[in-house]
Order: C-alpha cells, then structure tokens, then sequence
C-alpha cells in the first residue's frame, strides 16, 4: 500500500493480544508497536516502550491476527451503487475484520479494459476503508468469447482475473485467457459451473428441488467445469483458483489436482460451510445463490477439505443486492448474499466446533490469499504493512439490521447469534474499524487507507 | 367431523388433512347438486375476488369466475396483456396496487414456482393458488379427486396412473400428494426424462417408464399434457415418439380394467396424450372435470370466506353454528 505521508500515521500500541501468525508459528502473548504504517516491533509485554504512541490497545482478551483478506468480493461499483458502493463495502469488510478485498469484474460497465480498472483504484484511493484489489474481467463484457483487455488492466493494477458469475463455457477461449494471463504472471479466478447444464437451475438438483418444482443445478455443472479447469492447468501451467467449490465430488478432483502438483487452489465460502440446502425450503430469496446450496454430504466434505488444507482459502463472495433483486418470485431473485461481516463468526463457529483447525482457520483468510495474489500481507512481520486484525473469541452478537453496514441487506443470517467478532481493524497502521465506536474510525480510515 | 380449513389461504394441496379434503367433498358434493338445480346460496354476497392470471388459462379461471357469480360475488379478473406488467411492474407491485382496491382475497396463478407463497408474505389477505410455476395446483387435485371420489367414495385399494410430463406438472405435483393422503396407489409414468426418480419423493408409490406394464392395474389414469412452454431444452425426441410410447389410444384404452376412468386436466393436445376418440369416450371424465371444478371452487371459497354461511349450508336444520361462536 503507497500512504500519501506514512510518516503522518501515528504510532499504535496493542498490549497483551494473542498473537496468532501460522505463516511464522507465532502464537503468544505480545505486544505490537505500529507507525509509519508498518509494524515496528512485535515484543514480550512491557519490552515495548515507544516513544509517539497515540493510540494504545487494551488487548488482554483479544487475538490480534493478520489483517484478514477477502479475495472474493462484489463492491458494484461502478455503475450498480444502489446495492453497494466501495466505500460502503470496504466499511463492511472493515467491521468484518478484513484489511484488504479483492472486487469481481462484474459492473456496469464491466471491468474489462483499463479506464474501469484505474476507475476503480481511484475511487478506492479516495473512499475505501480497506485495501481494494482489483480483478479485471477475462472475457470482454463477460461473454466468454473475446479476450478482455488483459495486459491494460494489469498495467493499471489488476491483480487477476475472473468472470465470476459468468462461466467461460468456451474452453479454448479459456485456454487462450489461461496462457495470455500466465504471461502477465497473474492468476484466474473460476466460477466452474458448466451453464449449459446448469440450464437455468435455480436450487441443488435432489428430491427437494423435484418437491418445489424450482429448477435443479446439479452437482455434475460443477463437477465437470471443475475437471475441465484443471485439464487447462494442466496444459497451460498457469495458475487457476476455483472459486466458492460447493460439491463433495470436485473436492476430490482439487485433491487429485494438488497430489499431481498443478498450480489448482480453491476457496469455500462461509454459507456453504455454514448451510445445506434445506434452507431453502421456506423459499426465502437470501438463501439463492451459485453455485446453489447443497447437500448434506457437501457441506461435510466441503468442512473437512477446509481443515485438510484441500481448500486452501476462505472467501466470502460478499454480494450484495437491492429489494428489487430479492424481494420477488425465487427463480427471479438475483443470485448471492452478503459476506463481509459474518465471514469471521460463521467460520470461527467452526473451529469452536472442533471441525477446523484454528491455525486452518486464520491461514485461509490472511496468508494463503495473499500468497495466491502475491500481496506483501497476510502477515505479522517487523517491517511490513501494520494490517492487524484484532478478534474477541468470546463475543457473543446478534445480527441486527442497525449493524449492517453494507448498502444491502440481503443475508439469511439475521438474528442469528454469532461467535467471536472483529473488534479493531488496523489497515496500513491506520484503525479502519473500531467495535463501539465505528463513526470515529471512519473519519479516520478515509484519509489513512490508500491503495 | 371438521367444519373449517386450518390455514386462511389454499396455497397447496400437500398440506391439507384428510379431514379436510373430506370436508371440501362434502361441501363441493351438495354445491354440486345446487348447481345442478341452479339454486347457490349467496355465500359471497358483498365480496370482491381478484383473480391475478399471469399465466394463460380457460378453465381454472372461468370455473372460479363462474363459481364467485353464482356466489354473489363479484371477480375483478387480472391479465397480464391488458395491464401495467408490459410497462415493467413487478408481480409484488401488482398484488399491492390491487389490494389497495381492498378485495377480500386473491387468486393467483403465476409461472414462477412458490409465487403464490411468496405473495401471502406480503398480503394479510387470502390467497389460493392457482398454479405456481411447476410446483402446485391445489384447486385442480381437488377437483380432479372429487371426480373419482364421486365414482369411488373411497380411496383405499385404487389406483391411479399419472401419465405424462411429471417433471414440468404442477398438477402431477398437487394430485400425487393429494391422492396419497386420501389411501390411493399412485404411478408416475413417463419417459425417463420426464419422470423424476423414486428417489425425489415427489409421492409417487411407483415410477415406470413403460406405460403398457401398468394399464391393467389402472382404476384411473390421469394423462398430462407436454408442457413444451415450460421445457428450455428438448427432452424428447419428438411428439409422435412419445404419442407412441405414452398415448392413450384406443387400443390402450381397451387394455384397461373395465371401470377404469380416464381423466386429463385439460387442455388437451388430441393425438399426443390422448386420441380424440378415447378423450370423447365413455370411459372419459374430462367434461365432468370441468364442471366439477366449479362446485370445488365453490366449496374452496366459501370455506377460506365464509366458513360460518357454509356451515349454516352443510347444516341447514342445526341451530348451534359452531363456526360463528368461535368467531
């Protein structure tokens, strides 16, 4: 991150946070001194004794951890700011306890060519209360038949590529994208579901969508888009991730993909680790989302690759949508919820339930999508960017409407009581978020957090 | 013995009791007769009815209007061609507008499975559902029962084969569910792309892919028609192919059990499920359908509003109305 006047960030102290960093096996009790937006020292407590301090951090009960990085997010800007903007999604990923999101390529007008790509960066540098990345768009308008404008976009920032939502059915233009970015050294994101089979499905394809008679998506979209990507990887060498893997079956095509050594991770989002399919029954529009809910099974095996390491990364697919989108007839309901500030309970739930690892846990959201898109983050190291999030394991929250921060609403997760929140969230040395009092840290992040 | 319905609204058949199925043959038997005589009680004096049709319809529509005149109602029919839904309104902005013309309840058909369900979220009204998508059909199992409950009175030991495009049939759906609460066996029967497996537990007691292996077991067959508007792929070869494996013909039709009835919700494609002469057979229930289908939309109706008048009717000689005490 480029801080217009580093030297201007004043100094922060956390005192006595667990400090939890699998990417260096840290896990003790420290204190951290940040300035300058970096972290300046990472000591026993009470060995610290700086001296321009401004802010210090009672952080006894608190882990602080890597910033948490989000590489799968919908900011709809430009051109779909009634659901979001990058402004109000960064705010969210702050409250959610990330310091840095990686925005999808689907706005109006597609992020497909430069002028958007340097659009978005410098919306970002103005309003973000997060680091932003930038996705560009691999096929122009994302219609899977031309190349977009790839090396532009890099050239303005991209850090990779996808048409998240749109499946690229055609796979020599896949092929195509595939080496061209390689050339770049960039990676592509895959939305693997084959749409010819998906053929309008709406739910998972099993008896409880014959019983609704809403349209089905089979598991076999994903599985065989799956095995198809990692066919390209394999012949082009460039690196694919695919993206929210939803079906027990192409878990064990990622699995094969890695024990061959092929450049192939995935990520699993929280409401797929979180729900089965059955939540749809009541024909609430904020459990439609692609790839679909699943089974059972899914869910179980989609779990157990998360705490294996077989999905390497945790992502949210934050998507957010307007009344308009949601408030209608289920088939016509616009796909995806909202990701941002649930991802860290939801996912946290389950290393409380024993079946993540804690260390799985926090590497999935800080190191292994930083080392996917090549970021200097997603660690605690003296010398690098001051990106700390501090967590309370023992908060207690129910999600109400008033702590959304998101422009939408649309999540299925109102009024749950969730485990475990964000309390600080320090980005570039800078409090982004601060639970309690989150108006004071806005002002504060809009001058501070710059891409 | 009940005397009302336990929901306000008649969005499926899958969640009525036999009890209360029992109870709307009951009331659709004596409106039955009273049609018949042409003597309805007014049951719907004073009530509007709107009728949301998003999707085409001749029967189900005309068969409700018919049934809230000859009630004392009055119908504010809806359809899409002549409304504000060509200018982009969405289907929750219509059911508002229109409840703001306070009518005392809804019917809606839709093409959008759970539609129905959907709009009773957002109305205090009732709605009866009349056909979402490719989920229900409340009021055309019922119809479609009360028919063979007329021939039969009772369900156990019978059985009835649904033949046809299952996949894409809300009335598939609607009256598996509804016979299988009332004791009945039922068959789906199709080509297998458009039959969901056993596994889906749509209700069905079999599935069979080979219409002759099931005709003798028939006591009723129930022919669907090929939903082709419904279908965004092909499914099938072609029409005559499965006119050839799935037609009732004559010939078909001969192998049946001697009082073997033949129904079909309408509206019928001649030569593909069925052949003229065997849709216009003795044997047929298809016109009997129709004007059965209003006695049960008279019976639907006055139950969900105006349960303490249908009481009175069922019970004309009783003093104590137990409906309007509790009211």
């Amino acid at each position: 991150m480029q801080l217009e006047n580093p030297s201007q960030i004043a100094g922060v102290l956390i005192r006595g946070a667990r400090v939890i960093d699998p990417s260096q096996n840290i896990d003790e009790v420290l204190d951290i001194w940040t300035e300058g937006g970096v972290i300046r020292a990472i000591e026993k407590s009470g060995h610290i004794s700086p001296e321009r301090v401004q802010v210090q951090i009672d952080a006894k009960s608190l882990w602080a951890l890597p910033g948490f990085i989000d590489l799968h997010v919908h900011l709809r800007e430009p051109g779909l700011e009634y659901k979001e903007t990058i402004e109000t999604g960064t705010l969210a990923a702050a409250a959610g306890g990330f310091t840095a999101v990686a925005c999808m390529a689907n706005t109006q007008p597609v992020n497909d060519n430069p002028i958007v790509t340097s659009y978005i960066r410098e919306k970002a540098r103005q309003f973000a209360h997060s680091r932003v990345h930038i996705i560009g768009a691999v096929t122009r308008g994302l219609q899977g038949k031309e190349l977009a404008e790839i090396g532009g976009m890099v050239r303005e920032g991209a850090v990779a590529l996808s048409d998240d939502g749109m499946p690229v059915m055609n796979s020599l233009i896949m092929r195509r994208a595939m080496e061209y970015a390689g050339g770049f050294g960039i990676p592509i994101i895959s939305h693997a579901e084959d749409a010819n089979l998906v053929n309008g499905g709406v739910v998972n394809e099993s008896p409880l969508s014959h019983q609704l008679g809403l349209p089905g998506n089979p598991a076999a979209a994903e599985e065989i888009m799956v095995a198809r990507e990692i066919a390209l990887c394999r012949l082009t060498r460039t690196p694919i991730h695919i993206a929210h893997l939803s079906t027990a079956v192409a878990l064990e095509h990622v699995r094969r993909a890695k024990q061959d050594g092929l450049p192939v991770t995935a990520e699993a989002s929280p409401h797929h680790l979180t729900l089965t399919e059955e939540a749809v029954r009541d024909l609430d529009t904020n459990t439609k989302m692609a790839p679909p809910l699943r089974s059972e099974q899914d869910v179980e095996a989609l779990r157990k690759a998360v705490a294996e390491g077989v999905v390497d990364i945790l992502a949210t697919d934050h998507a957010p949508h307007g009344t308009v989108d949601k408030e209608c007839e289920f088939v016509q309901a616009a796909n995806g919820i909202l990701g941002l500030q649930t991802a860290a309970p939801l996912t946290y739930e389950l290393v409380v339930k024993g079946l993540i690892p804690l260390h799985r846990w926090i590497e999935s959201w800080t190191i292994q999508p930083a080392k996917f898109l090549k970021l200097n983050a997603g660690n605690l190291r003296v010398g690098g960017p001051a990106d700390i999030t501090l967590f309370d394991p023992e908060a207690r929250w129910t999600l109400n409407p008033s702590e959304i921060l998101s422009k939408s609403h649309n999540t299925p997760f109102l009024g749950w009581t969730l485990h475990g929140r964000a309390t600080h969230t320090l980005t570039g040395g800078v409090l982004a978020y601060q639970l309690d009092s989150p108006s004071s840290s806005r002002s504060n992040s809009k001058k501070g957090v710059n891409r | 013995m009940i005397h009302r319905l336990r929901t306000p609204s008649l969005l499926s058949a899958s969640s009525l009791s036999k009890e209360e199925v029992e109870f709307l043959f009951r009331a659709a038997h004596l409106f039955l007769e009273a049609f018949q005589r042409n003597e309805i009680p007014p049951l719907l004096v004073g009530k509007t009815i709107s009728q949301l049709f998003f999707e085409n319809s001749t029967r189900t529509r005309l068969a409700f209007e018919t049934a809230i005149r000859k009630l004392g109602g009055a119908a504010l029919t809806f359809t899409p061609n002549n409304s504000s839904l060509a200018k982009g309104e969405s289907l929750l902005d219509t059911l508002k507008n229109l409840e703001a013309l306070k009518p005392d309840a809804f019917i809606v058909r839709h093409s959008a499975s759970g539609a129905a369900l959907h709009l009773s979220r957002f109305t205090s009204r009732p709605i009866i559902n009349a056909g979402d998508g490719t989920h229900e059909h409340p009021s055309q199992a019922l119809l479609d029962a009360f028919t063979l409950e007329k021939k039969w009175g009772r369900f156990e030991g019978k059985t009835i084969v649904i033949v046809g495009d299952i996949l894409h049939s809300r009335v598939a759906r609607s009256n598996t569910r509804l016979l299988r609460t009332l004791g009945a066996h039922v068959i789906h029967c199709g080509p297998a792309s458009l039959v969901p497996p056993l596994s889906s537990n749509l209700g069905a007691h079999e599935v069979t892919h080979s219409l002759d292996q099931v005709l003798d077991k028939a006591d009723a067959v129930l022919c669907l028609r090929i939903q082709r508007e419904r279908q965004n792929s092909p499914v099938i070869p072609s029409l005559s192919e499965f006119a050839h494996g799935y037609g009732l013909t004559a010939a078909r039709a001969q192998r049946l059990k001697k009082d073997a009835w033949i129904l079909h919700p309408g509206p019928v494609n001649r030569g593909v499920e069925i052949t003229p002469e065997v849709a216009d057979g003795a044997r047929s229930l298809i016109l009997e359908q129709v004007t059965h289908g209003v006695a049960m939309r008279m019976a639907i109706l006055s139950a969900l509003l105006n349960p303490g008048g249908l009481w009175r009717f069922l019970n004309p000689t009783s003093d104590i109305n137990p409906i309007e005490r509790t009211l």
